[in-house]
């Protein structure tokens, strides 16, 4: 009875003529989909994002202790066992908790990140792709200046301006990793700006802000998304990195890459210390590199008649 | 009659290279008027400079009266559409057709869009089944019928027509060319053709005009090109050409 329903629902996804925007929608998406799913590695990644977000939203149920007060009298680098499933760190404090609660600062600067990031390049690379000429040069050559300055240099020197702190790594970052995005949004817009159907919707008087808008910057966003996503991995890595030089969160946060650091000093006779904060950027990386594969093969426009 | 497109001495320079070497032709309001040529003869150039999609060098073209300028204002979008030589590339691939439909309704700020839609999509011989579906569903006969709906859903009363079935096979191209004939007998439509099929060209239109390298050759009525009442060399070796392999 319910595989019936399921096979009925299937279908009613699948038609060729579907009678609502919702339906058409929806099918397309279930296409997109089944087209994910088919691959493992994608779903495996799928699942540590998930987890991700599951932690750090229940952050306060996960953790045993608090991430910032620790025991110094009695609890100091102490290695992992029943107590402290990952060992606790030079103050005291339990490392597992921090890690639960670190997920929250990875999340926001992965996200703050791509919110910035990603539409500034967008904008960008379809503005230069669409209007060509003075407009386009303009623009791409400070893309270009961007892009020759190595990023973590430079995301030091904006941390150095505007003082240490996550927001300022936050910043630092996303202004250094939009240029790709530009690139690729005016490589895609210079692939249909003179098509046939762009200048149909020209031809129907539309104006250039209407055609990037509704009309070329969907057909980047696919492409983006996967960019940003296989990204992803390497901003948590420059954030940690910032974190390690101390320029990026402040103790006592506790952000995984500031964490690396403080363990530096007892790496050799408690390792724990370091190690668990790098695994966890470890596995978090890889989610995001492996959902990133399995977007571009979902959602990639030249695969398939997408 | 008044001349619904009235050009004068059109020159279209891409880069230094002349592509219209001051063409001029008029096609009466009504009129079904046909460009034939070789590739690069610059018919597909003549429509585009008179949707402004070319650069205009010189010349003046006057539409329903109107003579314009470098810029086309809205007004001009509604008088005047374009039906593509690709049906599949003139889809946007991303979009149902329902939202193709629904855009230049949105530009022009129309109101009773539903109705018009449906309408548009009944006057094209595709029914509802058809409005929610994405371009890559549609066969190459139904795509062009969806493009046909776009141009007319502005109710234009002029209709550029570049090659509309040269991309089809021959059943469908019938079916096209008989339901743009039937469009333009209800509505009252002016078409301006391009084909390089001389046989479409007399089926579709009463007047022609034959070019070569962006140059009008001559201008005659469909019964003489039947009648090969031709005057030009041209004209004559491209009748020769249509009429096949002649087997020796």
């Amino acid at each position: 009875m319910s595989a019936e329903i399921i096979q009925s629902r299937r279908e009613w996804l699948l038609s060729d003529r579907p009678a609502s925007r919702l339906q058409a929608r929806l099918g397309r998406a279930y296409v997109t989909w089944r087209r994910f799913s088919a691959n493992r590695l994608a779903l495996i990644g799928l699942l540590i994002i998930i987890a991700l977000l599951v932690v750090a939203a229940l952050a306060d149920v996960l953790a045993p202790y608090s991430p910032t007060i620790g025991d110094l009298k009695n609890a100091r680098l102490l290695p992992p066992g029943a107590a402290h499933w990952f060992g606790t760190d030079d103050l005291g404090r339990d490392i597992y908790s921090r890690i639960v609660y670190g997920s929250r600062w990875t999340l926001y600067v992965v996200i703050l990140v791509a919110v910035i990031a990603a539409p500034i390049g967008l904008l960008v690379g379809t503005v230069a792709g669409y209007a060509g000429g003075w407009t386009d040069a303009i623009l791409m050559r400070i893309t270009d200046i961007f892009l020759a300055f190595p990023k973590l240099v430079l995301a030091l020197a904006f941390v150095a301006a505007l003082g240490p702190g996550i927001e300022n790594a936050v910043l630092a970052i996303a202004i250094t990793s939009w240029p790709p995005y530009a690139r690729i949004a005016r490589a895609e817009t210079l692939t249909v700006r003179n098509s046939d159907y762009i200048k149909a919707v020209q031809l129907m008087g539309a104006s250039p802000f209407r055609i990037v808008l509704r009309h070329i910057m969907p057909l980047c966003v696919s492409s983006l998304i996967v960019r940003v996503t296989l990204d992803m991995a390497g901003i948590i890595l420059t954030a940690a990195g910032l974190g390690f030089l101390g320029l990026g969160a402040q103790p006592p946060l506790p952000e995984w890459g500031a964490m690396i650091a403080s363990g530096r000093r007892f790496i050799l006779d408690q390792w724990w210390v370091a190690a668990a904060p790098g695994a966890a950027i470890l596995i978090v990386s890889l989610g995001f590199n492996l959902l990133g594969d399995g977007l571009r093969d979902a959602l990639d426009p030249r695969s398939g008649d997408q | 009659m008044t001349a619904a497109i009235a050009i004068q001495g059109l020159e279209v320079v891409f880069d230094r290279f002349r592509a219209l070497k001051g063409v001029s032709l008029e096609v009466g309001e009504g009129q079904s008027y046909g460009l034939v040529g070789e590739s690069g003869s610059g018919k597909s150039t003549l429509l585009k400079a008179i949707t402004g999609l070319a650069p205009v060098a010189s010349g003046t073209v006057t539409v329903n009266g109107k003579t314009l300028g470098k810029t086309r204002d809205k007004a001009f979008y509604r008088d005047v559409q374009m039906v593509f030589q690709d049906p599949y590339g003139s889809l946007h691939p991303r979009q149902t057709v329902d939202r193709l439909l629904q855009e230049p309704l949105a530009i022009h700020g129309i109101a009773d869009g539903e109705k018009r839609i449906e309408r548009a999509l009944d006057e094209v011989g595709l029914g509802k089944g058809f409005r929610f579906r994405y371009a890559h569903q549609l066969s190459g006969g139904q795509r062009q019928r969806v493009a046909i709906a776009r141009a007319l859903i502005l109710e234009p009363s002029i209709l550029l027509l570049d090659e509309p079935t040269s991309a089809l096979d021959a059943s469908v191209q019938a079916e096209v060319l008989n339901l743009l004939e039937e469009v333009r007998r209800r509505r009252k439509l002016t078409f301006l053709m391009v084909s390089h099929d001389l046989a479409i060209i007399t089926h579709m239109c009463e007047r022609l005009m034959v070019m070569q390298n962006g140059e009008a050759v001559e201008t005659l009525t469909a019964s003489q090109l039947i009648g090969h009442r031709v005057s030009e060399d041209y004209t004559r070796n491209l009748l020769r050409a249509s009429e096949g392999f002649v087997r020796v």
